[in-house]
């Protein structure tokens, strides 16, 4: 195998790692709650101008601007968990494929409106240097970022299965009701998750805006790769979501090295309505 | 009797109005209202009374605008020929996205259409056949009337008119025929409406079929009103997106729901658009965004729920329409 197929498998990987901590977020909420969020892209936009805005304003890189968008858009997923998530559970599935869809165009034309059209980018050298291992090249701004989105991603996953607060919030997954004879709030917990879910977005969205240009429509795109992560991952579970996600960055990059640019998008869509036809739970899901 | 003398008085003004409001804008204005009135009154089929919210609409939206102009650029045959050709291609899609996909959640088939929207739009804005990028383009000089090719909008708005009228005719009577009772059966709980023996998934699957095919007819109408479609005209999430919009606002699973979203939302674009120049298109958006989440949150029924609920407030609505609008709850 040349160096250069080698060296495009560790970008895909790299990159595929960022899709499995947002994928992780999707696949929290839809896990808890039975809920799909479909403005999930769009908050990994808002991660990216949240980046970009820290930029602008104090000129400072990812170490500033990461753990801020992750903290803003924290807060903003615990808003639509009140505002918006706890209501419309209640109500019948139109509303909440409504709700949630609305949220996203509502986000992404805010965007539009406020940044314009135009495609943004940090200055290349935010995170400086490229890294010559084993003679392959990497730019330091990718490895920072896929480190770490992986390192994060499996804390979640300790998080999640090795913690009381873990616990707590599997508790209410699996029988809210009976969570709540035991004395935990189900309410307190689904608003932990969105935050959860909604702060890993941000995070990999600061973290994807040291290579890549910031534009509204990008959580687009980024939405319909959460879905296939989740979908080909399995409802509800972050390993999976992490396999799955490393699974399509390499599928990515290798058919956009093979094929052409243009044609990575088609092979990952088409890779998802494969896989809803043929095993719709998921590589690790159950039936 | 009362009502019908309603519905005469209604239906004498819709077919005079372009004759009453004269300027081009209006008459532009009220054949875009229909034209959108039956792309979201097809999607009611599938998203309203099934109760499936498909966002891929603009796949079938897509399919019939393209067939109509394909069949004039590629066969120099009139935009008419391609109207049975992109009902054809569309319902076999719709089968072919909604055999997997109606057996699972809801939420499974608004993901998978989506995604069939945007993989049909990439293969499309790279398949020189069907034009890229540019997309095709009608007849610039109409050879003869069956070119569809009007300088004026009222031709176009009796022409919709007519179509609207047929289609909210076959979803009035599908919604009184066994499968609309089946379907709404299945929206309210599908596992009860399965354990009494409803045929849920090919229920599905139909109403499906039947909703792609009359999307696909708007298409190809609104591809030989403006002559010509491109990826982004003819198949931009955008355009799925205001077709829900307008149903779920007017009030999905209603008869006359997307007929009332669509005379609320088109003049509002169109007039936003025309005060506000291009930034005004971001902000319709977010406009759009707002109105679609309040009512999710607020109203999930739709407006004309809505009017119909403060009517029986006031006790003049008959006890009989009470039962029925019960039974049409969501």
């Amino acid at each position: 195998m040349s160096t250069i197929v080698v060296q495009v498998i560790v970008g895909g990987l790299l990159l595929g790692a960022i899709y499995a901590l947002f994928s992780s977020g999707l696949t929290l909420v839809w896990g808890m709650m039975n809920i799909v969020n479909f403005a999930h892209g769009d908050f990994v936009m808002l991660g990216m101008y949240v980046a970009f805005v820290v930029w602008s304003v104090f000129g400072a890189g990812p170490l500033l601007g990461a753990p801020l968008a992750a903290l803003a858009l924290a807060t903003l997923g615990i808003i639509v968990y009140f505002g918006l998530i706890r209501e419309i559970m209640k109500g019948p599935m139109l509303a909440q494929i409504l709700g949630t869809f609305g949220l996203a165009l509502l986000l992404r034309y805010s965007a539009f409106w406020w940044f314009g059209a135009n495609f943004l980018t940090l200055p290349e050298n935010i995170v400086g240097g490229t890294f010559d291992i084993f003679g392959l090249r990497i730019q330091a701004s990718r490895l920072l970022a896929g480190g770490v989105a992986l390192l994060v991603t499996l804390g979640l996953h300790v998080l999640l299965t090795r913690t009381s607060l873990g616990s707590k919030m599997l508790a209410v997954a699996e029988d809210s009701t009976a969570a709540q004879l035991m004395g935990i709030r189900p309410d307190t917990m689904q608003a932990i998750a969105w935050a959860i879910a909604a702060g890993a977005t941000g995070l990999a969205g600061a973290l994807i805006a040291t290579f890549f240009y910031i534009v509204p429509t990008v959580g687009e795109t980024l939405a319909i790769v959460a879905f296939v992560t989740v979908s080909l991952g399995g409802f509800g579970s972050v390993p999976g979501a992490l396999l799955a996600g490393l699974l399509i960055g390499v599928i990515e990059s290798l058919s956009a090295y093979l094929i052409g640019a243009v044609y990575k998008d088609i092979v990952v869509y088409s890779l998802f309505l494969g896989f809803l036809w043929f095993r719709p739970q998921g590589l690790m899901g159950k039936t | 009797m009362r009502r019908f003398l309603w519905a005469s008085v209604v239906l004498a003004l819709v077919i005079a109005y372009p004759l009453l409001f004269s300027t081009p804008f209006l008459q532009r204005l009220g054949a875009l209202v229909l034209l959108y009135a039956i792309a979201a009154s097809a999607w009611n089929i599938v998203g309203g009374y099934a109760g499936q919210v498909s966002v891929g609409h603009v796949v079938f939206f897509g399919c019939g605008a393209y067939a109509a102009m394909g069949a004039y650029a590629h066969f120099g045959l009139s935009p008419l020929v391609g109207i049975p050709a992109g009902v054809v291609l569309s319902v076999a899609i719709a089968a072919v996205i909604g055999v997997p996909t109606l057996r699972l959640s809801g939420h499974y088939f608004s993901m998978a259409t989506i995604a069939v929207a945007e993989l049909v739009r990439l293969i499309v804005t790279n398949t020189d056949y069907l034009g890229a990028a540019v997309g095709l383009s009608g007849p610039t000089v109409p050879r003869n009337v069956f070119d569809l090719s009007f300088i004026s909008a009222l031709p176009y708005y009796y022409l919709f008119l007519t179509v609207l009228v047929i289609t909210l005719g076959l979803t009035w009577w599908m919604a009184n025929s066994r499968m609309g009772f089946y379907l709404r059966a299945i929206r309210d709980s599908e596992r009860a409406a399965r354990s009494l023996g409803a045929p849920a998934s090919r229920t599905k699957l139909y109403a499906f079929m039947l909703s792609a095919g009359l999307t696909s007819v708007a298409g190809a109408l609104y591809a030989m009103m403006f002559g010509f479609v491109d990826p982004e005209s003819g198949l931009g999430i955008l355009i799925s997106v205001k077709i829900l919009i307008m149903a779920a606002l007017g009030g999905a699973g209603l008869l006359f729901g997307p007929v009332v979203g669509a005379a609320i939302l088109v003049p509002l674009e169109e007039i936003s658009n025309n005060l506000l120049g291009g930034k005004g298109a971001g902000l319709t958006f977010v406009l759009y965004g707002a109105i679609i989440v309040l009512i999710a949150r607020f109203q999930p029924g739709g407006i004309l729920t809505l009017i119909k609920r403060l009517w029986t407030r006031r006790g003049k609505m008959p006890a009989q329409t009470i039962v029925s609008e019960a039974s049409h709850a969501p």
